[in-house]
């Protein structure tokens, strides 16, 4: 408790409760992210799942782990001491969604638009492997 | 219930009761008539920020090897260069490291010296392992003609995982000066800050890595 006064306050990846119960805590965190890991390795290897869905489902398992790593590792929480970190959080995956899709949107866009015979597309987004 | 634990902290805001409406003067939190946040607070989320903008950077590169995922130019795809045991092995050491380094901050906050640089050892161990394991992939693909030079989708692929194996490098030079401050100089509060934002930096790679082995590998390997 030598930082008692702080109770009210919490930085990113602080952990104010006791020995067993932070250690209770991580391997929650890692039995969650192993599990969904393995899920992950698991849909990309498998013939069983429906095909287009694949990439889907994989992206949502990523996101899925993402959330455990932050709640079980960084301990970013939903509590009111926490505020600033969740909305720098918050912040910070508006500009990476803006980043990924507008590039992505914007390339795909200048593809479709430039069909030029004969030349290579700028990305070869046509030719899926 | 913990409200009234908080106004009891309060403290001398109970003496206006109707002064403080939403109780923002709760103590060191930096918005109140208490001073400044705690150092540690205000470190923490200083090092948060500079986080965020590490993973803003690493979005531009993963947007740029999304585009350039089909432009192979001819050269051999994902889907042909891709060892998905390998990344599975990968992929198992930085989450067992990050877990670990989790257990490393735990020991420290205890002041334990043998179990805390146990942890980071372990730590650093795993993500030495990782980095070999990586390191030895890329050598690999160079080896067989399938370097940054083959084409864009390599180029995009050397780049994003080489910046992410970068970052796990200085990881582990940070991670071998803590473990000689911590032996040095003990727990004082600003080698504990250290930490703090060393565990932060180890988490957030793996984080990283979840997006990597997602979008690069197992996306890759089922084109």
């Amino acid at each position: 408790m030598s930082h008692g006064h702080d109770d009210d306050d919490s930085a990113p990846g602080d952990d104010h409760s006791q020995v067993l119960a932070g250690v209770r805590g991580y391997a929650v965190g890692l039995v969650l992210a192993a599990g969904l890991t393995a899920t992950s390795f698991w849909v990309a290897s498998t013939h069983v799942l429906w095909g287009p869905g694949v990439p889907i489902g994989l992206c949502v398992l990523a996101i899925a782990q993402m959330g455990i790593h932050l709640a079980f590792f960084l301990h970013i929480t939903t509590g009111p001491d926490n505020t600033n970190n969740v909305l720098a959080l918050a912040f910070g995956v508006l500009i990476v969604f803006l980043v990924v899709a507008g590039s992505l949107w914007i390339m795909a866009h200048l593809n479709q638009m430039m069909p030029m015979a004969g030349m290579p597309q700028m990305t070869d987004l046509q030719m899926q492997h | 219930m913990s409200d009234v634990a908080r106004d009891q902290g309060g403290g001398r805001a109970d003496r206006h009761p109707h002064h403080d409406p939403h109780r923002l003067g709760r103590v060191s939190t930096g918005s109140g008539t208490h001073g400044p946040a705690s150092k540690r607070i205000v470190v923490g989320y200083g090092f948060w920020i500079f986080l965020l903008s590490d993973i803003i950077m690493f979005s531009a590169i993963f947007a740029t090897y999304a585009v350039l995922q089909s432009a192979t130019n001819g050269g051999p795809t994902g889907a042909q260069l891709f060892d998905l045991k390998n990344v599975a092995v990968e992929t198992t050491c930085l989450l067992l490291s990050s877990f670990v380094c989790g257990l490393a901050m735990i020991a420290a906050s205890t002041r334990s010296m043998m179990w805390t640089q146990i942890g980071l050892l372990l730590t650093g161990l795993l993500g030495f392992v990782f980095l070999v394991l990586e390191l030895h992939e890329l050598a690999d693909m160079v080896a067989r003609n399938a370097g940054p030079q083959r084409s864009a989708f390599l180029s995009a692929f050397f780049t994003l995982v080489g910046c992410h194996g970068l970052h796990v490098s200085v990881g582990l030079l940070w991670l071998g000066t803590m473990m000689a401050q911590i032996w040095a100089k003990g727990f004082t509060p600003n080698i504990q800050r250290r930490l703090l934002c060393f565990s932060l930096f180890w988490h957030a790679l793996d984080i990283i890595w979840v997006a990597l082995f997602t979008i690069v590998y197992l996306l890759g390997a089922g084109q």
